[in-house]
């Protein structure tokens, strides 16, 4: 895939490091001639100097031959234009914007960005994930189909310890995707049966990710 | 009018002294402190210190309230960013955004922004004076 990548800053030159590594056609653009000579260096002829929602370097890039463009600069608004820009003057399908503060992440999805990545949001989840009794911790939002995925530990007396999934009645458009207990991950079926401390990861539509926190408190729960 | 004008700048002090004078209720948007210093004594409108691109910002200026927005700071970016925030997420019924790139601002001007470019206003007044 042809992958263009603007800002190429420590999140932009570690991303195209790794897209390089997998295989993929990258280009790189940043205004700082600093970091173009840097990545010049270490990853070869990729990068271009310039704006990156300026049309020029887009299109010296082959920005209309892109099949993916990452905005990954630490400033919000040049992110979403540089997304909709290559969008809508480089019919790009894909873009994917780095997001610096949480908050611009509901108006991004309002303004037509559907895949964005808040790295303060990413570490918070990191950092509940490492605190033994967590909230609900969000791991991934796919916001083009709608889907989250979410984790939460079972808590000691939740009316579900000793439940199997099929006992459970789940409601719909909810799935228990993955239990990790005591480190070992299981993909339950529906003899499998939860118990107290489990990792519980669930895949849900985006706007109901509180169902597993409903659920390990009992409201969920169905009597056949 | 209720009008919010961002960036206080050249265009944005001078603008809001006009809508000021003309009677209009006027809030003018900045991040940096000092730039307000430029609308002098006379100026009887609000000022709000923050970004444009914050809704929490926004909303402390009364965009909830105001019937038209004006970005003009020095970025394109966050102009084009500003208002389309102002016109899809608050529905301000006016919202107009300068651009000195005139590829962007024919970009968001298709897009359905109204949108002023004086790199091309001023080259086509040029031109007309040259030509005369």
């Amino acid at each position: 895939m042809y992958i263009i990548v603007v800002g190429g800053g420590k999140v932009g030159y570690y991303l195209t490091q790794h897209l390089l590594a997998a295989g993929h056609e990258v280009a790189v653009i940043e205004k700082n001639p600093k970091k173009v000579e840097n990545i010049i260096n270490d990853l070869g002829g990729i990068a271009i100097l310039g704006d990156g929602s300026d049309a020029s370097p887009m299109l010296e890039a082959g920005m209309n031959r892109a099949d993916i463009a990452v905005a990954a600069t630490g400033d919000d608004e040049d992110n979403l234009i540089v997304c909709q820009m290559a969008k809508m003057k480089f019919g790009v399908k894909r873009t994917i914007a780095r997001i610096n503060n949480p908050k611009n992440e509901h108006i991004f999805g309002v303004l037509g960005i559907e895949t964005t990545v808040s790295y303060v949001d990413a570490l918070v989840a990191q950092i509940e994930r490492g605190i033994p009794t967590h909230a609900l911790v969000h791991l991934l939002t796919l916001r083009d189909v709608g889907a989250a995925f979410v984790e939460k530990q079972v808590p000691p007396a939740s009316p579900v310890i000793g439940m199997t999934m099929s006992e459970m009645n789940l409601p719909e458009h909810f799935l228990i995707a993955l239990i990790i207990r005591q480190s070992q991950a299981i993909i339950p079926k529906g003899t499998t049966h939860l118990e107290e401390g489990d990792e519980v990861v669930a895949v849900t539509a985006v706007g109901n990710e509180d169902l597993l926190e409903q659920l390990f408190r009992g409201e969920l729960i169905k009597k056949p | 009018m209720r009008i919010i004008i961002l960036g206080c700048g050249r265009v944005g002090v001078h603008l809001a002294h006009a809508m000021d004078q003309a009677g209009h209720d006027v809030t003018v948007v900045d991040r940096n402190r000092e730039s307000f210093n430029k609308l002098g004594s006379d100026y009887g409108g609000k000022m709000v210190l923050g970004t444009g691109i914050d809704e929490d910002v926004l909303r402390k200026a009364g965009i909830e309230q105001a019937d038209a927005f004006v970005a003009v700071t020095n970025g394109d970016n966050t102009n084009a960013m500003a208002a389309q925030i102002a016109q899809h997420v608050f529905q301000v019924p006016r919202v107009v955004a300068r651009m000195y790139d005139p590829v962007r601002e024919e970009t968001y001007r298709l897009l359905g922004l109204d949108t002023v470019c004086p790199t091309v206003m001023g080259a086509v007044k040029i031109r007309e004076m040259v030509d005369a």
